[in-house]
């Protein structure tokens, strides 16, 4: 990670957004490496896309100090949106025209000619793997289509920078992984992606590095890896029981594991041996309807950050 | 300005899609209208004598006001669907925004647009204008660009408008309550002087008035007859469009940046 304005893509100092007596965004501090994935992750209302509105250089700042590829977006908002590739939340696609009119056209507000868009929209047709669609109007296309004809029209430009909010949310699971192949696909080619999800697979799959955000400040920053080594044990040993018995559980998991959460319909036991824990439970005449060892994951992560789950 | 052309250049692609019944509406509404009110109806008015419409037969007098007026329509129209379209529904100004464009270029370029589609609206109107026989100058011509003024005097304050909205709710007010009785009472059918006395003076602060009065004179050759008024007309409408243009380009602005 460089902490130096010069060699950072995105560099972030007491960053804050307000509207009007809300504080979408409390003084956050940043930076993002060139050919880097950096992430995100909060539930929503964290501020994830009040943050990445202002990186986009659509949204000015209200305190703070933002460089966006080493310039300022007050100043030099149009030239920094020249060189970044934006997805935003919802899509923006012109449903008016087909799916290359959505590129050709887009890249003409990029200054390019006809013939340049022309060439860029056939490639890019190809690695959203929309060629046979080209000719089609938008409206019929499923979900995943046109989240993949949302990136190739982000990508028109030859971005630096690809800004990615919530990518895949509301898309069935196997429009994610097509999706998640066509990031990891931009990033080895060196594009530097910055995303926002509140999915803990989805940064993990993509992110070497994130943030993890929480009522408009950041908690707690690092690579998957890192973040679950120091938030979280290796296993998780989850025990379900039957509601009644949960409530009645007083005491009785106490110094099973290191640490311990009670969700509504399970309990969580943290430690790094997570079978000798269901053991353990066992021989203490514990009978839950279900036992489950698993590895910790960012979800753990944010449990322990902020007491609650990412998806409410 | 190159920005602003690549606006132009996207609503151009969509248009194209609906050319051709565009341009076929254009024509028959024209058409319809002359046909039922200005023969139809005109037989009816003539019959009893041209005084009233200083000597002119009701096609003649009607033909310019209804160019104007049906401009004003078609700008109330574009000015509303298309703009909360963009900000709300689709989006696609928040598309345009994510690229080098300013929110100016953008507001800018889709009333510039707006004006292109009046243009085209009122070409065709002035074609079966003359189609009737109902022009009696060659300054017929100049009705288009003072038909396309009226219609901005209305499309830019309704775009700045529609900027400020989320759903369309209250577009139904502007139609029922704006501009229909503008279109029925703005000198569009009859002399504003058959109006009541008290009314007459309503009827001047509708920008419609300005632009009927205006576009008949032209499309009739009576403009030399009232040189002051006529020079009134043109300064009131280009007031309204210069301010209402800068409040489209502020509201499309705060809406953008909001998000």
């Amino acid at each position: 990670m460089s902490e130096n304005p010069s060699t950072s893509l995105i560099h972030a100092r007491g960053l804050t957004k307000r509207f009007g007596d809300f504080t979408a965004v409390d003084a956050i501090d940043f930076d993002v490496a060139p050919a880097e994935a950096f992430g995100f992750l909060g539930p929503n209302g964290a501020g994830k896309t009040s943050t990445m509105r202002m990186i986009g250089s659509v949204s000015p700042i209200t305190d703070g100090t933002l460089t966006v590829l080493g310039l300022d977006p007050r100043i030099n908002g149009p030239q920094i949106r020249a060189r970044l590739g934006v997805v935003p939340q919802q899509d923006t696609l012109d449903t008016e025209l087909t799916v290359r009119e959505n590129l050709v056209l887009y890249g003409r507000y990029f200054g390019l000619s006809r013939e340049e868009c022309g060439r860029r929209a056939d490639e890019l047709l190809d690695f959203a793997q929309l060629t046979e669609r080209q000719n089609d109007e938008v409206e019929p296309l499923s979900g995943g289509m046109k989240r993949r004809l949302t990136i190739a029209r982000a990508l028109i430009n030859e971005p630096e920078l690809l800004l990615l909010d919530e990518p895949t949310t509301g898309l069935d699971p196997q429009a994610r992984h097509l999706l998640w192949d066509r990031l990891y696909r931009l990033k080895q080619r060196g594009v530097t992606l910055v995303l926002t999800t509140h999915y803990m697979d989805e940064a993990e799959q993509l992110c070497d590095r994130l943030v993890v955000m929480d009522k408009a400040k950041i908690v707690a920053e690092g690579s998957p890896r890192q973040l679950i080594e120091r938030y979280s044990t290796k296993e998780v040993t989850e025990l379900r029981f039957p509601a009644d018995v949960q409530d009645s559980l007083d005491g009785k998991l106490d110094g099973l594991a290191e640490r311990i959460e009670r969700l509504a319909d399970r309990v969580l036991l943290y430690a790094d041996d997570g079978e000798a824990v269901a053991v353990a439970a066992h021989e203490r005449g514990l009978k839950p309807e279900t036992v489950l060892v698993r590895r910790s994951t960012l979800e753990d992560v944010f449990l322990r950050l902020t007491g609650r789950s990412l998806i409410e | 300005m190159a920005a602003l052309s690549h606006v132009l250049e996207h609503r151009a692609v969509q248009y194209r899609r609906t050319f051709r019944s565009s341009v076929f509406s254009s024509f028959l509404s024209p058409v319809l209208f002359l046909t039922a009110m200005g023969l139809g109806l005109g037989g009816y008015v003539d019959r009893s004598g041209g005084a009233a419409l200083g000597g002119l037969t009701y096609l003649q007098f009607l033909a310019p006001g209804l160019l104007a007026a049906t401009v004003m329509q078609a700008a109330a129209f574009e000015a509303t669907f298309p703009i909360i379209g963009g900000l709300n529904w689709q989006r696609t100004f928040h598309a345009m925004y994510a690229t080098p464009l300013s929110p100016r270029d953008i507001a800018l370029g889709n009333l510039v647009w707006m004006a292109i589609r009046l243009a085209m609206i009122a070409t065709v109107f002035t074609v079966v204008i003359i189609a009737f026989g109902a022009a009696h100058s060659p300054l017929v011509v100049l009705g288009i660009p003072v038909a396309v003024l009226t219609g901005m005097a209305f499309g830019a304050p309704i775009a700045a408008y529609s900027a400020t909205q989320r759903t369309p709710n209250k577009f139904n007010v502007i139609f029922r309550f704006g501009i229909t009785p503008l279109f029925l009472f703005s000198g569009t059918f009859f002399p504003i002087e058959s109006l009541p006395g008290f009314l007459q003076p309503v009827a001047w602060l509708s920008p419609l008035w300005h632009g009927v009065d205006l576009t008949r004179g032209l499309v009739l050759g009576t403009l030399g007859q009232n040189p002051v008024a006529m020079l009134a007309h043109v300064i009131v409408l280009t007031t309204i469009v210069a301010v209402s243009t800068w409040a489209a380009v502020r509201t499309i602005e705060r809406r953008l940046v909001r998000g």
